[in-house]
């Protein structure tokens, strides 16, 4: 599992350098001197140096192309120490523990066991344990090690360079150049525009050269596109190369190739100017950091790129969204539901049920020919269904009946939690399935729990008094219950730092919680006490949510990963990694066999969770990522980031297919109706906003030529599609739940 | 400007003095300036990376103030000692200190005493979180509840009456603004269309929900029923209540039409109790009254200036009203007069017309004055002082004079002390500091005296002084009219009077008993009704009608014709025969010709009201015209 880890993406990760200062000083003591004891370990010191230099070349080669393994095999073999891919020997800080964690590689065992082979292979990680004392944050630093050595070579991949003052000729020759070209190419070879500037101003940093850097950051970053403006702030504090090292924007920059996408024709015109121009320093950086996804057509408009671009790191690659996804749902297991009750309950609907009772043996005759789209049954391994979990489906499906059709002339009710005196510290909410049950994670590091049924929450008897119940009667689960413990609400302490994401199991009897003291925890929502804290993280965690069928979970933080997590194991079963900055939202696809997450990235990312691979990457955001949202039927996802709009994407042909712009600030929480018709949005601005889905998904026109070039025409119809806008008393809108029956739900805290 | 800003961006580093500072304060002296530069870009960058890093925190504890917090946890994130003792919700105090050149910002760290915390009580316990539901839609309508928003709020409000077209409405109305917006995009040009655009506005509904009916009938029984307890409570109501905004038409009119009923039933609690819902509504931060003002404002003038409000004007304090009118009228003025409505010069030509007529009664000349000289110092410099000497002859004739009636007397008496107390503190501002008794009553005639001493007086305590003129509540001094439980019986006409909009308890009414004769012997015969129409045609023009006259025949004003056919007509016809005598009954007019909303309270009817022509009773008609939309306000007044 780990070698999926180092294997789905180009390796980048936060934590190696925000580590750095640990790093520095595990590796402090061993420098120069590690490399003989590393090497005495394994195999005589490597023969001549030009001998060396090539094994040093394919070992780049190969850690360029990923292929760790090999380069991990491939460097035991010819005996080189570790830190010999570091061809400086400069920020050797990764070097010792960088060893052992190609040996921790192999499997996916426990810390533990990783630190003792770390100890019997590298002499100099055995100091590790002894400088940190914490086991997690030691495994941390070890997994985090074989980004390091790449940092170094992306930075020394600066140095060679031109005359600094000729930057500013080239970048204008370059900008005059594609001011004069034809309008149809005009637009695509401005995208070059940004990745030239940062590659060339980085450069002109890492080369000691402050001053023309600076006139050179003034002179042209007035000319970038506004979403990037971000960006550019950070860049713009970056005025030494001291700062490059521990900078994450620089390293996510340098570490992944910036992709564009042009047409032939473009491509052509631009690589014709730069020969004939001996353009050689724009088009080094074009051949050394940029990626170029060229494909045949027609040139895209400026509006088709705007639409895509915006991510830290340009486009996706087209073969990116290429890999199959199953998006259909899975088989519901056939319930019997009982009959009688129905009857009875029919009395005052009489027409209702029955109109739409033919309509669910349709839906369910459909999934039993076995949706195309839908992946394998057994594709995950899933919980086998309980008892009570068996009630439940049949409460739901009874539920299901009297469930209100939505439409664009027939809008939701909305009932809206206020939470009051929050003092503005409420910073995550969740709402139980059946609408039972409402949580909140609040900036003191509690969570609160509230049954907002007359049902009070109670807790299950001490054991002792357990132990006089008679468990031979019908109402032994009733029984176990402590009547004095009722009450409405219960609070819920462990964390030790604000709780940015919570998440009810399907079943209700568990709580998550992520928090920024690095950890989840799992809550029995029957005792009300903590049971497992997942440690792993490390630094906070943003985001965690249930899968649709318990069990697993997923959560993402700052430390740029998403872990997939069995309530069981107290390791990561998956670890997902490949984006460029915080994981800011996790959601599970209805099937759990997906995972999508947001992140500050501006991206947009979907795994697979069988084997890790990142299946699907959607750009277009301008602002990082704090909500999403899969449509019921597994085809659409829904996200809002901080730029205060709504995408849609089609996850079958992995396009972006709609933007609803109207809200004013972040958008925090997107929900999909039951049935799918209406999409919610809920923001920071203190509105909610209702979407006609069903139209916007509905006018799509996906034929064959878009979802192959996956160059799409959207229509600026947000106003049409926009169905209502509800204000809040200055409450911004955290959560959104739409019930079994259709009635959204709403909550936030009041600020005053 | 964006590349302006982020050059700025680009550019900002701490200054080196800083750095000097800082080393100072740690104990390191002689800091190199090189040194300096390189820390203080040093220290930049890492800020502006704690900075952004703390940005974060922000956005996922669901924020849009940073705090001290998210600093502390963006130092964690750096493995970085937080800040210990910063906690605070709110802002640092940062002191500035600058002395030897050197300027400094600071953060004040005070000496505790720690017994001075133990001793203290402990502060109250802040409430715990708590969940509460509320409605926020209802099948798509948002109902106007307390816990949602206003439909419109205040801002909205005032450019939807000050800029029709760009009003642009949340939530369910949204469509219908956009469909506005298309047709404002597509006809840009032409005037004629664009008046065409403003009938087309997005008509907003005034049905007004179940409970807000109730609302409304509690609110008004309340506000002008006998119980005092139950009207403190509803004016407290009215003067908060976010949701008000649906029913402020109807409030206007209440009001509007109350007024003009209990003026001419004389029934001075109800005008009191009215002007308070006036001054609540005011008060009201959510309610944006301009749309209104036609209403409000005749009614609030009425109250200024009529003649007669009370029965028995010898011993009810109908000055206090007066008053306390004249107040909301300046308050008023000062919030919504605007250089296309012009109201405040409009009621100022209104008060002086009536001011420097001779023939008017001494309460409405003191009306006159309380409303101007509320405007401020200002209006009474210019208007009341001017006229001091003529106003002093009259009261010095009246006072000194053959006791004319103890009406006038006690009128004079009045309008004396409201001039001493309003002219003094002027004059106390603008005239140099010996106060000679000679030279006031040599420049001011018979009041100069007493100005005098007033003036003296206003020096010693002109903050004072000060302070009560602000002052805008209203305290009434006169006991409450009874009101006797069998109102059947009234005098001439009883039943058709009592105006269907206002809900009177069965206890009460409207209406004081008035007795068949008056018990003095000359009580003022003509009144000033100042009328407006009820709300309803907004594009017409209303010109309110004031008139009084002695003459046999009625005086009729017409209104200039408008645009608008449904120009609403208000007449008011007041005749008396000259020559009557005291206990002879006058007929009185009342014809309101109004658009197919008139309510049945309009229609015409008669009254019967013991009156008699005074000498001192007057002629021309004060004409308050108001026009709804500003544009078209191009007439002057009469």
């Amino acid at each position: 599992m780990y070698i999926k880890y180092i294997k789905s993406e180009p390796p980048s990760d936060g934590f190696g350098n925000s580590n750095a200062n640990d790093g520095r000083l595990l590796s402090s003591s061993p420098g120069a001197g590690t490399g003989g004891t590393a090497t005495g370990n394994n195999k005589p010191a490597p023969g001549p140096p030009e001998e060396q230099q090539t094994l040093l070349a394919v070992l780049q080669f190969l850690k360029k192309s990923k292929l760790a393994e090999s380069a991990e095999i491939l460097r035991r073999e010819a005996g080189l120490p570790e830190d010999a891919l570091d061809p400086k020997g400069t920020d050797a800080s990764g070097s010792g523990p960088g060893l052992a964690a190609g040996s921790g590689q192999v499997d996916g065992v426990d810390a533990s066991s990783l630190l003792s082979r770390v100890t019997v292979s590298s002499s100099a990680a055995a100091q590790a344990p002894k400088k940190d004392s914490s086991l997690a944050a030691c495994f941390y630093s070890l997994s985090a090690s074989p980004d390091q050595p790449d940092v170094s070579v992306v930075l020394s991949a600066y140095s060679q360079q031109g005359d600094p003052s000729l930057y500013d000729a080239y970048y204008s020759g370059l900008k005059r150049f594609i001011e004069s070209v034809l309008d149809c190419h005009r637009a695509e070879l401005s995208q070059l525009f940004y990745p030239l500037f940062v590659h060339m101003y980085l450069e002109l940093v890492y080369n000691n050269n402050e001053s023309v850097a600076k006139a050179f950051f003034e002179k042209f970053s007035g000319d970038q596109e506004c979403y990037y403006e971000q960006d550019l702030r950070i860049l713009s504090s970056l005025t030494k190369k001291e700062h490059m090292k521990g900078n994450e924007t620089l390293l996510d920059f340098r570490t992944s190739k910036f992709v564009l996408r042009i047409s032939r024709d473009s491509y052509q015109l631009l690589k014709r100017h730069l020969q004939e121009r001996q353009n050689n320093q724009i088009w080094n950086i074009i051949q050394e950091h940029l990626y170029i996804d060229i494909f045949d057509g027609m040139p895209r408009s400026k509006s088709q790129i705007d639409a895509m671009s915006g991510s830290l790191a340009g486009e996706a690659r087209r073969e990116a969204n290429k890999a199959k996804v199953f998006y259909g749902l899975l088989k519901e297991p056939e319930i019997e539901l009982p009959l009688d009750d129905e009857d009875e309950e029919a009395e005052n609907e009489e027409g209702k049920p029955k109109k739409k009772k033919p309509k669910k043996d349709s839906m369910g005759s459909k999934s039993k020919k076995q949706d195309p789209n839908a992946p394998l049954q057994t594709r995950i391994p899933l919980p086998e269904l309980k008892d009570s979990d068996k009630l439940d489906k049949i409460m739901y499906m009874k539920e299901s009946t009297k469930r209100i059709r939505l439409g664009s002339d027939n809008l939701p009710s909305i009932c809206f939690y206020t939470f009051l005196n929050a003092y503005q510290g409420l910073t995550a909410v969740d709402v139980t399935d059946d609408s039972s049950l409402i949580a909140g994670g609040f900036a003191d590091s509690t969570v609160r729990v509230w049954s907002v049924t007359p049902k009070k929450l109670r807790k299950v008897k001490s054991a002792a008094d357990l132990n006089l119940i008679d468990k031979e009667s019908d109402d032994v689960l009733e029984r176990i219950m402590d009547e004095k413990t009722a009450s409405e609400l219960k609070i819920l302490y462990g964390h030790s730092g604000p709780v940015y994401g919570i998440s009810f199991s399907p079943d209700r009897n568990y709580l998550l919680s992520s928090s920024e003291d690095g950890t989840i925890r799992l809550w029995s929502l029957q005792t009300f006490t903590c049971l497992v804290g997942y440690k792993g993280h490390n630094y906070p965690v943003w985001d965690t949510q249930f899968s649709p069928y318990g069990y697993y979970f997923v959560s993402g933080g700052h430390d740029r990963v998403a872990r997939l997590w069995a309530t069981d194991h107290y390791q990561p079963l998956r670890i997902f990694a490949g984006h460029l900055a915080d994981i800011t939202c996790t959601r599970f696809h209805p099937n759990s066999n997906y995972v999508a997450t947001g992140s500050s990235d501006r991206t947009i990312r979907l795994w697979d969770v069988l084997n890790g691979n990142c299946v699907r990457i959607f750009t277009g955001h301008k602002g990082p990522i704090h909500a999403l949202a899969f449509s019921p039927n597994g085809k659409f996802l829904a996200s809002g980031a901080t730029d205060g709009r709504v995408l849609l994407w089609d996850i079958g042909h992995g396009l972006m297919v709609g933007e609803l712009k109207g809200h004013t600030d972040t958008i925090y929480s997107l929900r999909f109706s039951r049935d799918g018709e209406i999409l919610a949005s809920g923001s920071m601005d203190n509105t909610v906003r209702l979407w006609d889905a069903m139209k916007a998904f509905d006018d799509l026109e996906t034929d064959d030529f878009t979802a192959a070039t996956g160059h799409i025409h959207l229509q600026d119809n947000s106003q049409e599609l926009l169905l209502g806008t509800y204000m809040t008393k200055s409450t911004p809108v955290l959560h959104l739940h739409f019930t079994r029956r259709n009635l959204l739900l709403a909550a936030g805290a009041y600020n005053p | 400007m964006a590349e302006e800003r982020r050059q700025k961006q680009c550019s900002v580093v701490l200054p080196t003095e800083s750095m000097k500072a800082m080393a100072e304060s740690v104990g390191v002296g002689q800091l190199q300036e090189d040194s300096c530069v390189a820390l203080s870009e040093e220290v930049s960058y890492r800020i502006k990376e704690i900075a952004q890093d703390a940005l974060k925190f922000m956005h996922h504890g669901k924020r849009r103030k940073l705090t001290t917090s998210d600093i502390d946890n963006a130092l964690k994130l750096k493995n970085v000692e937080p800040l210990y003792g910063f906690q605070s919700q709110e802002f640092i105090p940062f002191r500035f200190a600058s002395g030897g050149g050197r300027e400094l910002h600071f953060y004040e760290e005070k000496e505790v005493d720690l017994s001075d915390i133990i001793n203290t009580p402990l502060p109250r316990v802040p409430l715990d979180v708590s969940l509460k539901a509320h409605w926020l839609s209802i099948e798509g309508v948002q109902p106007s509840i307390p816990e949602n928003p206003p439909p419109a709020s205040k801002e909205q409000q005032k450019t939807e009456s000050t800029e029709p077209l760009k009003v642009v409405k949340p939530g369910q109305e949204e469509k219908g603004t956009i469909q506005g917006k298309g047709q404002s995009t597509t006809t840009p040009d032409g005037k004629g269309k664009e008046k065409g655009l403003i009938r087309l506005k997005p008509r907003s509904t005034h049905e007004l929900s179940v409970e807000q009916q109730l609302y409304y009938k509690e609110i008004t029984e309340a506000c002008v029923g006998s119980c005092e307890a139950k009207r403190a409570e509803a004016l407290q109501s009215i003067a908060t209540d976010p949701g008000l905004y649906q029913m402020l038409p109807r409030f206007s009119t209440f009001i509007s039409e109350g007024v003009r009923v209990n003026v001419v039933q004389n029934n001075l609690a109800l005008l009191i109790y009215l002007m308070r819902m006036v001054k609540a509504l005011m008060d009201n931060p959510t309610l944006y009254l301009e749309k209104y003002l036609h209403e409000l404002i005749p009614a609030v003038v009425t109250c200024i200036v009529s003649k007669q409000l009370c029965l028995r004007p010898d011993v009810d304090n109908h000055w206090a009203l007066r008053d306390f009118a004249a107040r909301l009228m300046a308050q008023s003025c000062k919030t919504f007069s605007t250089t296309t409505n012009n109201i405040q010069s409009r009621v100022t030509k209104t008060l002086t017309k009536s001011l420097f007529d001779d023939k008017t009664q001494w309460t409405t000349r003191y009306g006159c004055i309380a409303g101007l000289a509320e405007l401020g110092a200002d209006v009474i410099k210019t208007l009341i002082l001017p006229r001091l000497t003529v106003e002093g002859a009259r009261i010095k004739a009246v006072m000194e004079g053959p006791v004319v009636s103890n009406i006038d007397k006690i009128g004079a008496e009045h309008v004396q002390t409201l001039l001493l107390k309003h002219c003094a503190s002027v004059i106390a501002k603008i005239r140099p500091q010996p106060d000679n008794v000679e030279q006031y009553r040599a420049e001011y005639g018979y009041l100069g005296p007493m100005l005098c001493s007033h003036v003296v007086k206003a020096r010693t305590q002109a903050t004072l002084q000060a302070q009560q003129v602000n002052r805008t509540t209203l305290t009434i001094t006169q006991p409450r009219p009874t009101l006797s439980v069998s109102q059947s019986g009234l005098t001439g006409s009883g039943g058709p009077r009592t105006p269907s909009i206002i809900k009177v308890p069965s206890s009460l009414t409207l209406m004081s008993p008035r007795p068949g004769t008056p018990s003095q012997p000359s009580p003022p015969a003509t009144k000033y009704i100042v009328m407006g129409t009820s709300a309803g045609a907004a594009s017409t023009q209303q010109v309110i009608t004031l008139s009084s006259s002695q003459s046999a025949s009625p005086v009729t004003s017409t209104v200039p014709s408008a645009t608008s056919t449904l120009q609403p007509l208000v007449k008011l016809e007041s005749g008396g025969t000259p020559g009557l005598t005291a206990s002879r009954p006058l007929q009185k007019y009342i014809v309101v010709s109004l658009p197919s909303s008139a309510s049945s309270s309009l229609e015409p009817k008669s009254s019967v009201l013991p009156t008699s022509i005074s000498s001192a009773s007057l002629d021309g008609g004060i004409k308050l015209e108001r026009s709804e939309s500003p544009g078209v306000s191009t007439q002057s007044p009469h």
